[in-house]
């Protein structure tokens, strides 16, 4: 690397580059094992027949590119190295394993989901359709409602909250509160269902309740800790010296939260929530308990089952009818769509804290 | 930091008091709902451990002899979740965090994130579908040459349904946890104990060795403990892939695999009626009780080191 050294290098030996492989090595040694390992599976789909196993292929030739570069390096550089080699490709190599279910979970969704992907699903519920045809507006619609009914449940709670622990809170309560946030961050789906069958079964004296509030209850207590902890994030950020200017002014505490602090982190606070939304939207398990599932549409969260997107793409996998494919398809659209949601949400979410996240000069 | 020095106490608005009052109340409503669900669960648990066992659902002789092979199948599939996950997770967080260029370094960052935000029944639908199919070739040739170990006992399943099948779905489910967790914990290495390796002439894996993991500890065994939480709950992965029965054993690729808590409710509870229901909220219970004392561990190591947020 020294600059003053003479331009004309070939043919002379640098002792600082010596017993170094070139730059090009492993991405050399990648592509030909690749190469091999193609050429292998080939044959092996020659003899043996069937689809040609492109992942296989790629998965045994970067095993084989792992252990290559081992030896190779352990030759000419040393044990050192090539451990370091090693470890370097290994890195690499969970990075793509964990790609594969992702680029293949996707890829079905978006080609298995397409058959029905049509006007008739989005205008029409599972009143009186056996078979062929229907589609999810109701479930469509019940998610807007659970989730939305949760949203505004989620939002007033998590955000009081976090505002208590960022600009109240001392001593053992806030303590509390932070660990037991935590804590619920861990409540399993299904815990949060069963616990509003409980509340609300008891409550109501109904044993066999089911309705989409309580679903919107659950999804709640999934809802708030994300929520909470998100906020908080952002409430900690606004640079201090604004809360004492506003103070300074003679401002009240509430007045400096509600004008100065909470306009400062709108933008991170909104892309917490939409993320805390894209989080609950999906959820089954505690739908599938209290919410419950029906073929007809209902836009009465206090009365009676309400469908939701993924209790109808396990109900459509669960309890298929005769014409087995059929309700496969419509499973598959369900969960297409499903996926759509979400990824819109994410990216609503980045975008607005693109957009609006004030500029804090850093 | 906010509040003035004692002698010169600012007068309290009614306003400030009920604006203050009611962000307190908001953070009491989360701890009173933290006691909510444990006090109903136990209620409309407390009818099952009173009632004659043989009238619970398939008539055992005890409420336990009941969620023995449930709990057992419930942290045998997690803990094999997370022993498939765990390396990646921290392979794939050093890759992000230590490996990766860093221009694209965050990008690889939303990737992983996309693993998290895929609904866990689409994981369901994908795990029977797609995974399941692809991996019986493999099964049957698991059991035919390795079937002298016991967790390759022949016969191997036909559907490839199997607890290993679960097991693979879950551990997808959980890399993102464990990744984003311990990513966020090897960032934040202190910049001179990396470069204090460097100057000893260390290679780039011997400074992870020395610098980055010690530094990190805590918090990759805390992240490993709330991805074993979360394949704990897991119910949708189980409730679809899973061909459940009741039974406790090691066999990873057969046709009789122990159900899990989560995934028995989910399969159970929609048709479950009288005393049914109670004892599906019972062994409920019993999932809420051993996700909490993980939690509550996991979240007592992070607190031990400030630095960690943990949570996202």
């Amino acid at each position: 690397m020294t600059t003053t050294a003479p331009p004309r290098t070939e043919g002379i030996t640098n002792s600082l580059t010596a017993g170094r492989l070139p730059g090009y090595a492993p991405w050399a040694l990648l592509a030909a094992s690749w190469a091999v390992l193609g050429i292998v599976f080939l044959f092996v789909q020659m003899s043996g027949g069937g689809d040609y196993n492109i992942v296989g292929a790629v998965f045994l030739g970067t095993i084989v590119f792992d252990v290559l570069i081992f030896v190779v390096s352990a030759l000419v550089e040393g044990r050192r190295q090539a451990r370091d080699r090693l470890v370097t490709s290994l890195v690499a190599t969970a990075f793509i394993i964990a790609l594969l279910p992702l680029i293949s979970l996707l890829f079905t969704v978006a080609v298995s989901g397409a058959a029905r992907f049509d006007l008739t699903f989005f205008a029409s519920s599972m009143r009186n359709i056996v078979g062929e045809g229907g589609g999810g507006l109701h479930a469509i619609v019940g998610t807007l409602f659970i989730t939305g009914m949760a949203t505004l449940i989620s939002v007033p709670v998590g955000l009081l909250t976090a505002i208590y622990l960022v600009e109240y809170g001392r001593g053992a309560l806030a303590r509390a509160i932070t660990f037991f946030v935590d804590v619920m961050t861990g409540i399993p789906s299904i815990v949060a269902g069963l616990f509003a069958f409980a509340l609300f079964s008891l409550l109501l004296d109904d044993p066999g309740i089911r309705f989409g509030f309580g679903g919107s209850i659950a999804l709640s207590l999934l809802m708030i800790p994300v929520v909470v902890r998100s906020s908080e994030e952002m409430l900690r950020i606004v640079p201090n010296e604004l809360r004492e200017a506003s103070y300074a002014l003679g401002v009240p505490k509430w007045l400096t939260i509600v004008k100065v602090v909470i306009p400062t982190s709108v933008a991170g606070i909104a892309t917490g929530v939409t993320l805390a939304i894209s989080r609950v939207i999906g959820e089954t398990a505690p739908l599938l308990l209290i919410a419950g599932f029906t073929t007809s549409m209902n836009y009465d969260l206090f009365d009676s089952r309400m469908m939701t997107l993924p209790v109808f793409v396990y109900n459509q996998y669960a309890n298929p009818g005769t014409d087995v494919q059929v309700y496969l398809d419509r499973a598959w659209t369900a969960a297409l769509t499903l996926i759509l949601i979400v990824m819109l949400l994410n990216l609503v979410a980045r975008l607005i804290a693109r957009i609006f996240s004030p500029k804090l000069g850093r | 930091m906010t509040t003035a020095p004692p002698r010169t106490r600012a007068a309290l608005r009614p306003a400030d008091r009920v604006f203050a009052g009611s962000t307190r109340t908001a953070g009491i409503l989360i701890l009173v709902a933290l006691a909510a669900v444990a006090i109903f669960l136990v209620a409309e648990s407390a009818p099952v451990f009173v009632a004659d066992p043989a009238d619970l659902p398939r008539s055992p002789s005890s409420f336990w002899e009941y969620v023995g092979p449930l709990v057992f199948g419930t942290i045998w599939a997690a803990f094999l979740a997370l022993l498939f996950a765990f390396p990646l997770s921290i392979g794939i967080a050093l890759f992000i965090s230590h490996y990766a260029p860093r221009r694209i370094a965050q990008g690889l960052g939303y990737v992983i994130d996309l693993l998290a935000a895929v609904p866990s029944v689409v994981y369901g639908l994908w795990g029977v579908k797609v995974l399941a199919p692809v991996l019986v070739p493999f099964y049957d040739t698991l059991t035919a040459n390795l079937g002298w170990l016991p967790l390759f006992t022949p016969p191997a399943s036909g559907t490839g349904r199997t607890i290993l099948t679960v097991a693979i779905v879950l551990a997808v489910m959980i890399i993102p946890i464990i990744t984003a967790l311990s990513r966020e914990v090897f960032l934040q290495t202190p910049t001179l104990h990396e470069e204090a390796a460097y100057a000893l002439g260390a290679t780039r894996f011997e400074m992870i060795q020395m610098a980055v993991l010690p530094f990190g500890r805590p918090g990759i065994i805390s992240a490993a403990m709330l991805g074993l939480g979360r394949a704990l709950g897991e119910t949708m992965v189980v409730a679809m892939v899973l061909s459940p029965a009741v039974v406790i054993s090691f066999v990873l690729t057969g046709s009789q695999n122990p159900n899990t808590i989560a995934g028995n409710i989910a399969l159970n509870f929609p048709e479950a009626s009288g005393i049914a229901v109670n004892t599906l909220i019972a062994t409920g219970l019993i999932l809420f009780v051993i996700t909490l004392l993980i939690n509550s561990l996991a979240r007592y190591i992070v607190n031990r080191r400030k630095a960690f947020s943990g949570a996202n």
